[in-house]
């Protein structure tokens, strides 16, 4: 045992993979523990706004510096997640004036950079807008993909001897004298990366300091600690809606005080439409419904017309990890502070040994994890700083981008320029394959070379290769990449593990597309079920259903001793061209 | 000129072209109206009848199984006689390129997804595939391709209890590429057999291919393919490649593009220029006119002319969700565009899907009601119009992907319906 305090994180998320990266740069020996995949909980459902601050100016001036700050920083420690789109508040003639002022003012005393356009120049930037809005507040919004940056944060904490365990959710803390000195665990399918059909196994992890990261989750470990003042996270969903294509380039925010549907984020090749917050009771089960959808549509065409005529392709909920200091009493969530608050359960609640993060937001994810990571320090002497302001992540050093992708590597020049914008730094070490690099994932332009880059972390788990690659997210929703996927998992895995893990991807992606049945993604929807089901047969498949076929029962083929293949004939004949 | 016919149809696709066919053989004028690539480009070329009645396990005849399904199946609705019409038609249609007509009973094909599937009419490049046949197999992948790993594939035949010993390769396509070619790529290269250099020696396409696989043909006694053997001379590509291996090729078909549909659009196409029928490509038909319960023209929008085509009797083969002969909305619902027919449909649209992705999804069930000459009816079960009728995949009433049975649901119907519009237009002729 080396002489390092082994500190658990619990939580893989953007704030515990920040943490993780954070204690292990400063030395600390870490593990961290996630329920399921990296940004399983709320991080993975978020609509990818980089936050300029412009949407807490008025409301929450101290989260509004956070953000602008952190914003600033994540441009240049995670350049290849971030998109500097550029970010609108725009007023509509029923908006009023007031608020307007008070929005530009609020940025001013933020120092958050905004300048004011008139209706046409605003329409100069985006010409979607609505032919009646008033004016608009231009802000240094952007979009970041949490995937990458999370993805990012672990693999710098495992550069730093962190161990990462995902599929691993916390069934126990380990408790002495009052004190947490660890965490129990259950590895889905074993420790290490997710493999199917691995048997699962538990695992008592010693530690000599726990941290609680598990945001909507904060108040379940809670409970195991034996708070005896529960960790009162108030849980609000939202739903977001992907759409098609980039109807915008920038983001779009309505410009009035809190409000449901009254943001679009240009993402990769879609846009996302935001959102709701409706307090749930638990973060895992809730409802996801209808009207949440037709909500989005039909309030944001206001500001964007023609998303009342687009596709959309999925929808999805998360879950915001809202926190209140106890007796605050807020009664409508969307009131409650977006801040987050460090718990140190010795000071709150006399056990000793762990501390929880809650509350606070993706944009200001390095600044939480810098705060705990201090506060971790402290217990331990450890005066190291906090690097993560100043080192890039994995993908975000320094590289020029001018090689010539596509004679380097072969591949046309939209599928190499989309590599290299997910890739970065990374582009080099992934994109020299060795072998045919065929594209997997046209609507995303992934080719196997960045296919095969992620199973080395992420195992057989191809949600999770998804995440890292954006394969099967586009249009088709994985109609015609499900399945190449899956085979490109083969041989480093038997086959019956990659069928497990294609089928599992299915049906994850189905699960966000049903909620965008009608037009022309229920006819994508069909031609899906038509390939997946008609063609491939994979509804009924023989070898895993539960039927036995009696191959006998059927055409044995219309020729004796064969089935009408034409190899006799041609032996004969020897050169038999046919023709048609 | 003013167009006018006997029967219009309209629809490119299995439905349409049959329909069309069927029609032209009562001796009526016909004219086919098609406007988008038809979705045969997106199937297997396999022709079902009916794969699977309940349950998991694959029907072995689908015509015992005729009698069992619900009142309101389309099958139910044009009976035995037009589902074995709709088969004899297509054979007539395709002759030696499909088999499975010695028989009633069904066939199980390997697709590429490593399932074998059940299925009535297969083309006769894939026949050497059939999975009943205990001659031991070698399924051949390509590391340039990335829609099956060969290897994997022939696991999961056997994960499935195959009668045949079963090996899987993953080989390299001869000739050079850029890195992410794709199969039509591969398809025109055998098409042509354009010469590639090979293991030091310049040669055709065919003869590399062969002496790539060769080495790992071993026991078996017959070989698979993607389904990209050849375009034009898919024929000459397979018998090529049986000669220089000394066994059987066959294809196993694949999804879009797929060659296996887009031979068999052709030769659709082919059958209806030699039935007679007048083909009008590329334009959408965007409107109608009618007196009272009847057609009098179709509105076709040629180049953003809208030109009215006469005719005494009409069928629509639009397709279902996938071909948009059925469209939706969040506003409207489930609509028939052309003739807005009635389609039945539950209003809350979160009652269109099942939340498993294979559960029984009530949108696969979406089309128009018909009654036993095709006619599309109404709310109150009475014709839309009487002069009107449907076959493919408009028609609605049962999960033909469940079930297997697009391609003889689409065939029963095209046999009625054209047929009837046929004989109707006749007497129309007689009563003017």
């Amino acid at each position: 045992m080396s002489n390092k305090p082994h500190v658990v994180v619990i939580g893989g998320g953007s704030t515990g993979c920040g943490i993780a990266r954070d204690l292990s740069m400063r030395g600390v020996d870490v593990t961290l523990v996630e329920q399921g995949n990296l940004t399983h909980g709320t991080t993975g459902r978020m609509h990818g706004l980089l936050h300029s601050g412009g949407r807490y100016a008025v409301a929450d001036q101290i989260a509004a510096e956070e953000c602008i700050d952190e914003n600033r920083i994540l441009r240049d420690i995670a350049s290849h997640c971030v998109e500097m789109t550029g970010g609108l508040f725009v007023k509509r003639p029923e908006d009023t004036e007031e608020y307007f002022q008070k929005k530009l003012e609020g940025c001013k005393e933020c120092n958050i950079p905004a300048e004011v356009l008139s209706a046409e120049e605003a329409r100069e930037i985006e010409p979607y807008l609505a032919k009646d809005i008033d004016k608009a507040i231009k802000v240094p919004d952007g979009a970041i993909d949490p995937f990458r940056l999370c993805v990012a944060n672990a693999a710098s904490a495992e550069e730093h001897g962190a161990r990462i365990e995902t599929h691993a959710p916390v069934v126990d803390l380990l408790t002495e004298d009052g004190e947490v000195v660890g965490v129990e665990v259950e590895h889905e399918t074993g420790p290490g990366k997710r493999v199917h059909r691995e048997p699962g196994t538990r695992e008592k992890i010693r530690a000599d300091y726990v941290v609680n990261a598990t945001g909507a989750w904060a108040g379940q470990i809670g409970e195991m600690a034996g708070l005896e003042q529960e960790i009162e996270v108030r849980p609000g969903k939202g739903v977001m809606t992907i759409m098609n294509t980039r109807q915008v380039d920038t983001v779009i925010n309505r410009c009035k005080p809190k409000g449901d549907a009254d943001i679009v984020v240009p993402h990769e090749t879609t846009a996302i439409l935001g959102t709701t917050d409706i307090e749930v009771d638990d973060p895992e089960d809730y409802p996801e419904e209808q009207w949440e959808v037709d909500l989005m549509i039909d309030t944001l065409s206001e500001l964007v017309p023609i998303l009342k005529e687009a596709r959309t392709i999925r929808s999805f909920w998360g879950v915001r990890p809202l926190y209140e200091p106890p007796e605050t009493g807020t009664s409508d969530s969307t009131d409650i502070t977006r801040r987050y608050f460090l718990l140190d359960h010795e000071e709150r609640d006399n056990v000793k040994g762990m501390t929880s993060i809650v509350g606070g937001k993706f944009t200001t994810y390095r600044l939480m994890a810098e705060e705990i990571s201090d506060h971790v320090c402290e217990k331990f002497d450890i005066d190291a700083e906090c690097r993560t302001a100043d080192v890039p992540l994995p993908g975000s050093d320094d590289f020029s981008v001018l090689d010539d992708y596509m004679d380097e590597y072969g591949i046309r020049s939209p599928i190499g320029r989309r590599s290299t914008q997910r890739l970065g730094s990374r582009t080099d070490e992934v994109l020299d394959y060795d072998g045919p690099n065929p594209t997997v994932c046209e609507c995303e332009a992934v080719t196997r070379a960045e296919i095969q880059d992620s199973i080395e972390s992420a195992g057989s788990d191809l949600n999770a290769t998804r995440i890292r690659t954006r394969a099967s997210m586009g249009n088709c929703q994985g109609a015609f990449c499900t399945h190449r996927m899956a085979a490109e998992l083969y041989d480093e895995y038997d086959a019956d593990i990659a069928y497990d893990a294609w089928d599992e991807l299915y049906q994850e992606r189905w699960k966000g597309e049903r909620h965008a049945m009608w037009g022309t993604q229920l006819s994508q929807a069909a031609l899906k079920y038509s390939l997946h089901a008609t063609t491939m047969n994979r509804d009924k498949d023989a070898a895993t259903t539960d039927s036995v076929v009696d191959f006998s029962a059927f055409d044995s083929g219309a020729t004796a001793g064969g089935a009408g293949g034409t190899a006799s004939t041609a032996a004969t004949d020897g050169g038999r061209t046919g023709d048609d | 000129m003013a167009i006018r016919e006997d029967v219009i149809v309209i629809g490119g696709g299995l439905a349409g072209s049959v329909a069309a066919i069927e029609a032209a053989e009562t001796g009526a004028s016909v004219r086919l109206v098609t406007y988008k690539k038809s979705t045969l480009r997106h199937a297997s070329g396999l022709i079902d009848v009916l794969g699977y009645a309940d349950g998991d396990d694959p029907v072995v005849d689908p015509f015992a199984e005729l009698d069992d399904l619900p009142a309101d199946h389309p099958y139910a609705i044009a009976g035995e006689a037009a589902v074995r019409d709709g088969l004899a038609r297509f054979d007539e249609i395709t002759g030696e390129t499909y088999q499975g007509s010695h028989t009633d009973t069904n066939a199980l094909i390997p697709t590429f997804s490593g399932a074998v599937k059940p299925t009535a009419r297969y083309p006769a490049a894939a026949a050497a595939g059939i999975a009943s046949d205990d001659r031991p197999m070698l399924v051949v992948g390509f590391e340039e391709m990335t829609e099956y790993n060969g290897e994997m594939l022939a696991a999961h035949l056997e994960a499935a209890g195959v009668p045949f010993d079963v090996e899987g390769v993953e080989c390299n396509f001869p000739g050079e590429y850029v890195n992410d070619s794709r199969v039509t790529r591969f398809a025109k290269r055998l098409d042509i057999d354009e010469t590639v250099d090979y293991e030091g020696r310049s040669m055709g396409a065919r003869e590399a291919l062969a002496a790539e696989v060769e080495p790992h043909v071993g026991d078996a006694e017959r070989v698979g393919f993607p389904a990209f053997l050849g375009d034009d001379h898919a024929e000459a590509v397979r018998t090529d490649l049986e000669r220089h291996l000394g066994v059987d090729v066959f294809e196993i078909p694949m999804g879009p593009p797929s060659y296996p549909g887009m031979r068999l659009e052709d030769t659709l196409k082919d059958a209806v220029d030699e039935a007679g029928v007048r083909i009008s490509a590329g334009n959408p038909v965007v409107g109608f006119e009618a007196d009272g319960g009847e057609i009098q023209s179709v509105t076709v929008d040629s180049k953003g002319r809208e030109v009215p085509y006469h005719a005494d009797e009409y069928v629509l083969a639009t397709g279902g969700l996938v071909g948009k002969g059925i469209d939706s909305s969040r506003e409207d619902g489930v609509e028939e565009p052309i003739f807005d027919c009635h389609i039945p449909h539950p209003e809350d649209r979160y009652e269109w899907f099942d939340e498993e992705a294979f559960g029984d999804q009530p949108f696969a069930h979406f089309g128009v009601v018909v009654d036993e000459t095709m006619r599309p009816l109404d709310a109150t079960d009475a014709p839309e119009f009487d002069n009107l009728r449907a076959a493919g995949a408009v028609v609605g009433g049962a999960d033909t992907v469940a079930e297997k049975s697009q391609s003889g649901v689409s065939l029963a119907t095209a046999v009625v319906a054209g047929e009837q519009a046929g004989k109707q237009a006749a007497k129309h002729e007689v009563s003017q």
